[in-house]
């Protein structure tokens, strides 16, 4: 192979590493994770509308995943956070990017009623506090990995 | 990481808003693996980090304790209950210069296949890795090519093609840590993450 045949070589990969990151970005911005279980009433609030949500539901950035009293879900997060809410509960994904080939990321959260349950995932692992939580009195910084949290009154 | 202390309380806490409080507890790891979680607001901060470490927060201030396994059980018994299950991951090599899974490696992928059936809605991921031979472009884009050979045997053998997903780590992860530059053929793999 010639020397520029070699560069020119090299710098098709760098094209193709570039657009294949840019298409894993994308398929990340549009879809954040999935309902795995649910129980009773669990509806997710997107862009002012309320819909059912089922196991296979998927998940976009700022939804809103609400209980019922008799509720509860499970939802596996692309970068495997593992969360879960029961009853009674309202959980926003404010913002959730995470890149699949660095693993770095960011997700906010708000627990505004209710419980939640969380085993954190590959972003939280990267980089202590990429991960928040938040509720109405205090902002959980996310180190790794078990906890749960309640929201009163 | 461990603390002397069961708790390190850096200030008193107390909840910023006047009608609401919250409890955080820090639960035990299976494997026994460390673990930990800050609680702020304006006023100061608490760190959890040993299992069942706990802090509730009202308008009267921050009160750290150690929850018992029967308060968390009956207070987040259910939400605990609906925590889907975690990742599975299995590994697969190649055959040395050969775009073809080795015989030990087809086994794997029929024990991937096992795992995928017994999920409701599974959502699997392809993850190429390589060794630290030659520039992190191109081995970001090898180590695609070979999670996209992978996928395509996943998707030949019946899994839904919406249902998987191929990407790259490049060097990045390697299971044998190696200077650059090096060689190292347990470093060549594809891993299989079942949801």
């Amino acid at each position: 192979m010639t020397r520029v045949s070699a560069l020119r070589a090299s710098g098709v990969r760098c094209v193709l590493a570039a657009v294949l990151s840019m298409a894993a970005t994308l398929a990340c911005a549009a879809e954040i994770g999935q309902v795995k279980s649910a129980k009773g009433e669990v509806l997710i609030e997107r862009e002012g509308r309320t819909l059912p949500a089922g196991v296979g539901t998927r998940l976009q950035s700022a939804d809103v995943l609400r209980t019922g009293a008799d509720g509860s879900a499970g939802v596996t997060m692309s970068d495997n956070s593992l969360l879960s809410v029961g009853p009674n509960s309202a959980l926003t994904l404010d913002a959730f990017r995470f890149d699949a080939t660095t693993h770095q990321g960011r997700f906010d959260a708000t627990l505004s009623k209710g419980s939640l349950a969380v085993v954190s995932g590959r972003i939280a692992k990267q980089a202590p506090d990429a991960m928040k939580v938040r509720t109405p009195a205090a902002v959980l910084g996310v180190r790794g990995t078990r906890f749960a949290v309640k929201v009163d009154g | 990481m461990r603390r002397a202390g069961a708790i390190v309380a850096l200030a008193a806490v107390a909840t910023g808003c006047a009608f609401h409080s919250s409890t955080v507890v820090l639960l035990p790891e299976p494997d026994g693996r460390a673990t930990a979680v800050s609680v702020s607001d304006s006023r100061g901060e608490v760190v959890l980090d040993r299992p069942f470490a706990a802090v509730r927060g009202s308008p009267f201030g921050a009160q750290p304790y150690v929850a018992s396994p029967e308060e968390v059980q009956s207070t987040f018994g259910a939400t605990l209950a609906a925590l889907p299950r975690g990742e599975a991951a299995y590994i697969v090599h190649f055959d040395e210069g050969k775009d073809r899974l080795s015989d030990d490696s087809r086994a794997v992928l029929d024990q991937a296949f096992a795992e995928i059936a017994s999920r409701p809605v599974p959502d699997v991921l392809v993850v190429g890795h390589t060794d630290r031979v030659g520039s992190d472009a191109v081995n970001d884009a090898l180590a695609r090519q070979r999670a996209d050979s992978v996928r395509t045997e996943l998707v030949r053998r019946g899994l839904p093609p919406e249902s998987v997903q191929a990407s790259s780590r490049g060097s990045r992860d390697p299971i044998v840590p190696t200077a650059a530059g090096v060689a190292e053929p347990r470093n060549r793999r594809v891993e299989i993450i079942v949801r």
